[in-house]
């Protein structure tokens, strides 16, 4: 294993992480729910009476985030390597994973280790684990 | 409009922009972060611990309430079991993860930024939400 220091950006990653937590914060005192993004989007795919606007404004805040961000400052560099083939299985994956495993990186892995879950931490080394595994066989093992 | 539907917003607003101060919404960043074996790149381990020192400050909080500080009923996940669907999909969604380098909160953000990829990948996993949905029906039709 051998450190980026050029990439690693400690501070950011900190101040970003406090905003994640500060949102996950205000959403349990104030709404009594879990900041989980694949629970919130997945709701919608499922509609019940009085349990849609508040996730589609939910959703709408993420959406308009980087628009809000643009008034003030030019958008931090997003780069998506990925092919449009390779992104339409990840998503595939990711959508039908998420709702069988029930929570994402934010759902577990920030509110749910937040609050001591065993099945979260559990969720969370499970899907860290075949992150690494995965970006590790793509890049190392087949080379790609 | 009720107050919770306006702090609904801020919430999503606050934690977008969060994604993106991050680093998070940004793919490459994150494959970074999964590349142990390459040039490893931990900051998203900051970003975790960022966000979970706020969090168990904030749940510690809430302990032993039945409401949020609007009134609202406080709903936190009930089931305590660790069974075969909870770590089949986590072990799913980190390969799915892996792939492109995008979970579901970034991908939203990178799809407001404009990316037609992001767009892409949130098309591909509301279609996936929407199997498992017609999945879960079938099955509770079925059993």
């Amino acid at each position: 294993m051998a450190i980026d220091w050029v990439s690693f950006t400690p501070w950011t990653a900190l101040a970003g992480g406090v905003l994640i937590g500060l949102a996950a914060a205000l959403f349990i005192l104030l709404n009594g729910r879990i900041a989980g993004i694949s629970g919130i989007v997945g709701g919608l795919l499922k509609p019940q009476r009085g349990d849609s606007l508040w996730r589609v404004l939910f959703v709408a805040g993420m959406l308009l985030a980087p628009l809000i961000w643009l008034m003030l400052a030019q958008l931090p560099a997003i780069r998506i390597d990925a092919s449009y083939p390779l992104l339409v299985v990840a998503g595939l994956i990711v959508g039908i994973s998420t709702r069988y495993g029930a929570g994402c990186t934010s759902g577990h892995g920030v509110c749910g280790i937040s609050r001591l879950s065993p099945r979260s931490i559990v969720a969370t080394l499970a899907f860290m684990g075949t992150g690494f595994l995965t970006v590790f066989i793509v890049r190392h093992a087949l080379a790609l | 409009m009720k107050t919770h539907f306006i702090t609904a917003f801020l919430a999503g607003l606050i934690f977008g922009v969060g994604l993106l101060v991050s680093g998070m919404a940004n793919p490459d960043k994150v494959l970074s972060f999964l590349d142990l074996a390459g040039a490893w790149d931990p900051s998203l381990a900051l970003v975790m611990l960022g966000a979970i020192a706020v969090g168990l400050i904030a749940f510690s909080l809430i302990k032993g309430r039945s409401q949020s500080w609007l009134g609202e009923p406080l709903r936190l996940p009930g089931k305590t079991k660790l069974d075969r669907r909870l770590i089949l999909g986590s072990l799913g969604f980190g390969v799915g993860w892996g792939l492109a380098g995008f979970c579901p909160g970034p991908a939203l953000v990178a799809l407001g930024a404009g990316e037609a990829k992001a767009a892409v990948f949130v098309a591909a996993m509301l279609a996936g939400m929407g199997l498992f949905e017609l999945i879960e029906s079938r099955r509770q039709a079925g059993s």
